[in-house]
C-alpha cells in the first residue's frame, strides 16, 4: 500500500462481508420453503425473502467495487484519494441506506420490480450517493500525475453504472414499457457496464500478479470490452422475446446472445495466457487463484450456462423456471462475486501489513465456496429441467410440479451448505488480517523484482 | 499485430455503432411495436392501479408475470383465462392467506376496488401478444 488514503477500502470490503453473510442467510430462508419448510414465513414472507437475497448481493457488489476503487485508483494515479472524510460520509451513508431498504423489505416497503425492488424514494438517495462517490473518483484521477487505462476503464465503468440506473426510476402506465427499461438496468449492468468495471479489477490485478507489461494487458483489455458491447447491447434482447414487443426482437436477440460468450472466453483466455507468460509469480497465491477463478467461472456461469437457454426456440419454455435461477447463480458467482474477493485478497495482506498470502484457511475457503457453488449450480438445473418437462411439456399444474421438484431442494441445501462453509472460512480470513494501519505504507513496491513496468 | 490504439478504436467504434442500432430499434419498439401488442388504448384507470399494487406488494418476488419474477408461485400472465376473475378476487383476503398445497400466500386486506383493479391488470397483461409464450404444453392431462 503507497497511500494512507487507500485504507478507506477496508470499510467497503468488510461491509461487503457483512453483506455477502445476510445474503446467503436469506438463500436458506428460501431453499427450506421451496422444500416446504416456511416456518418463518409470518416474519419473512417470500417475497421479501427474495427482495432481500437480491439487493444485498447488488448492495454487496456494488461496495466491493466502490472499495475496489478506493484502493486502486490512488494506486494508479500516483496519489492520495481526494477526500477521505467525503468517502467515510458516502460510505455511512451507502450503508444506512442499504440497512433502511432492507428493513423495508421486512415491513413491505417494496417497488416490486425484480432487483430494483429498492423504493422510489431511497432510490434518490442511492442516485446522490453514487454521485458523491465518483466526484470523489474523478477528482483523484485528475489530481494525480498518472492516468492509465485501468483506472479510466474502470471509472467510466461506474460512470456509466449510475447513469444506467435512472431508466429504473422512471414510471410506466404500461407493463411491457416498465419491463423494457427495467432491462436497461439490470442487463445494461450485468452484461455490460459492470464488465467494464470487472475487466478494470482484472487488469488491474493480472499487472500486479503477473509482471505481464501494462500495454500487453490494456491491449487486450480493450479488446475484451470491445466484444463485451459488441454483443451484450443487442443482448439486451433475449430479454424482449416474450415481453409485448415486435418480434425482430427473436431474432437480434437471439444472434446477439450467442455472440455474449465470446466476451468472457476472451476474458478466460486471457487471463490464462497472462499467467503463463508472467514469468515472475507474485507471493499472493490466494489472488491468484481467485483472479483466474474469476475468468474461468464467469464463462461457465455466465457464458455458457447463460447461452444454454439464451435461444427463443428454448428460452421458449425455460423462461421463468428454475433454469434461470440456475443460471443466474454461477454467473453472478463468477463474473461478479470473485472479482471482490480476489481484490480483497489481493489489497487485504498489503493494507494491513500482515504478510500472509497463501495459507490453509484461504485455499480451503476458494475450493469449497466453488465446489459448492458449481453443486449448487447442478441442483437449480436438476430442479429447473425437471420443473420444464412437468409444467410446460406435460401440463402439470404449477404447484403440483413445485411438490415433485422439492427433493433437489435438498441437494441445494445440502451444496450450499458447503459454499456456505468456503465462505465462512473466507471471512475468518479476513477478519483475521485484523485493520489496515500506516506500519503497511510503502513506497508502492512491495514486491520490485516483479515490477516490470 | 493489433496495436493499443486499434484496440481502443474497436471498443469505442463497435460500442457507438451498436448503441446507435439499439437505440434506434428502441424508438421503434416504443412507436410502433408497443401500441400494436400491448393493447396500449386498453389501459384503463383500473389497470394502472391494479399494477400499482402489483408493484407495491412485490408480486413478483414469488410469480412470475410475462416469465418475470421469482419461481416460488404460479405465473400470472394467462390467470385470468385459466381460473377467472372470482378465483383471483378469492385468493387476496383469504383468512391466514391462501394455501394450496401447502405453500403459503401472504394475506392481504384489498378493498373491493383494489380487488377490481388486480383482476383488471391481470386481464390486460392476459391480452398482450407475447410472441407465443406461455408455451401450450404438449400433452394436457
Amino acid at each position: 500500500m503507497k497511500f494512507k488514503s487507500q485504507k478507506v477500502a477496508y470499510y467497503f470490503f468488510a461491509l461487503s462481508m457483512l453483506l455477502f453473510t445476510l445474503q446467503i442467510v436469506y438463500g436458506f430462508i428460501m431453499g427450506f420453503a421451496h422444500m416446504g419448510f416456511d416456518g418463518l414465513h409470518d416474519l419473512v414472507p417470500f417475497n421479501a425473502a427474495t427482495a432481500t437475497h437480491k439487493n444485498l448481493l447488488v448492495v454487496w457488489l456494488l461496495s466491493g467495487f466502490m472499495g475496489a476503487a478506493y484502493y486502486i485508483i490512488p494506486d494508479e494515479s500516483d496519489t492520495e484519494l481526494f477526500s477521505v472524510p467525503l468517502a467515510l460520509v458516502q460510505f455511512y451513508s451507502f450503508a444506512i441506506v442499504g440497512v433502511v431498504a432492507v428493513i423495508g423489505f421486512h415491513i413491505g416497503w417494496f417497488e416490486g420490480r425484480k432487483f430494483l425492488e429498492i423504493p422510489r424514494p431511497l432510490d434518490y438517495l442511492v442516485a446522490i450517493n453514487v454521485i458523491v462517490f465518483l466526484i470523489n473518483i474523478v477528482l483523484t484521477i485528475f489530481k494525480g500525475k498518472k492516468h492509465s487505462t485501468t483506472s479510466w476503464v474502470l471509472t467510466a465503468g461506474l460512470i456509466f453504472v449510475a447513469l444506467l440506473y435512472l431508466p429504473g426510476m422512471v414510471w410506466f402506465d404500461n407493463h411491457t414499457v416498465d419491463s423494457f427499461f427495467r432491462w436497461w438496468v439490470v442487463h445494461l449492468w450485468v452484461e455490460g457496464v459492470w464488465e467494464l468495471v470487472m475487466g478494470g479489477i482484472l487488469a488491474y490485478l493480472l499487472i500486479k500478479l503477473t509482471g505481464v507489461d501494462r500495454e500487453v494487458i490494456e491491449k487486450w483489455l480493450y479488446v475484451i470490452i470491445g466484444l463485451t458491447f459488441l454483443s451484450g447491447i443487442l443482448g439486451t434482447g433475449h430479454h424482449y422475446y416474450f415481453i409485448g414487443v415486435p418480434k425482430y426482437w427473436l431474432i437480434i436477440g437471439g444472434i446477439f446472445s450467442a455472440l455474449e460468450p465470446l466476451a468472457f472466453l476472451a476474458m478466460t483466455l486471457f487471463a490464462i495466457k497472462m499467467y503463463n507468460k508472467g514469468n515472475k509469480k507474485h507471493p499472493n497465491k490466494l489472488a491468484l487463484y481467485w483472479t483466474l477463478s474469476t475468468a474461468i467461472v464467469a464463462f461457465l456461469g455466465a457464458g455458457l450456462l447463460g447461452l444454454a437457454h439464451t435461444l427463443p426456440g428454448v428460452n421458449l419454455y425455460t423462461h421463468g423456471t428454475l433454469v434461470t435461477a440456475m443460471h443466474g447463480h454461477l454467473a453472478f458467482w463468477g463474473a461478479y462475486a470473485s472479482i471482490v474477493l480476489a481484490i480483497i485478497s489481493y489489497a487485504m495482506p498489503l493494507m494491513t501489513g500482515r504478510k500472509i498470502f497463501d495459507n490453509n484457511i484461504g485455499h480451503l475457503a476458494f475450493w469449497l465456496s466453488n465446489i459448492g457453488m458449481i453443486a449448487m449450480t447442478a441442483a437449480f438445473a436438476a430442479a429447473g429441467i425437471a420443473q420444464v418437462y412437468l409444467e410446460r411439456i406435460t401440463g402439470l399444474d404449477f404447484m403440483v410440479s413445485q411438490i415433485e421438484i422439492q427433493p433437489h431442494f435438498f441437494v441445494l441445501i445440502l451444496a450450499a451448505t458447503l459454499f456456505s462453509t468456503g465462505v465462512a472460512l473466507y471471512i475468518v480470513n479476513f477478519i483475521k488480517f485484523g485493520l489496515p494501519n500506516d506500519e503497511a505504507l510503502t513506497d508502492g513496491e512491495e514486491f520490485k523484482a516483479l515490477q516490470t513496468n | 499485430m493489433l496495436s493499443k490504439k486499434q484496440a481502443k478504436l474497436f471498443f469505442l467504434g463497435g460500442t457507438f455503432f451498436f448503441l446507435i442500432i439499439f437505440f434506434g430499434l428502441t424508438i421503434d419498439t416504443l412507436v410502433n411495436g408497443v401500441p400494436q401488442y400491448t393493447n396500449d388504448d386498453k389501459i384503463t384507470e383500473d389497470v394502472i392501479l391494479g399494477r400499482h399494487l402489483w408493484d407495491s406488494n412485490n408480486c413478483m418476488g414469488c410469480h412470475t408475470i410475462m416469465g418475470e419474477g421469482a419461481y416460488y408461485a404460479p405465473e400470472l400472465t394467462k390467470v385470468y383465462e385459466r381460473r377467472g376473475p372470482d378465483y383471483i378476487k378469492a385468493t387476496f383476503n383469504f383468512p391466514g392467506g391462501w394455501r394450496p398445497h401447502n405453500r403459503r400466500m401472504v394475506e392481504y386486506n384489498f378493498t373491493d376496488q383494489e380487488k377490481e383493479g388486480l383482476v383488471a391488470f391481470l386481464q390486460w397483461i392476459g391480452e398482450t401478444d407475447l410472441n407465443g409464450f406461455p408455451p401450450k404444453p404438449k400433452y394436457k392431462n
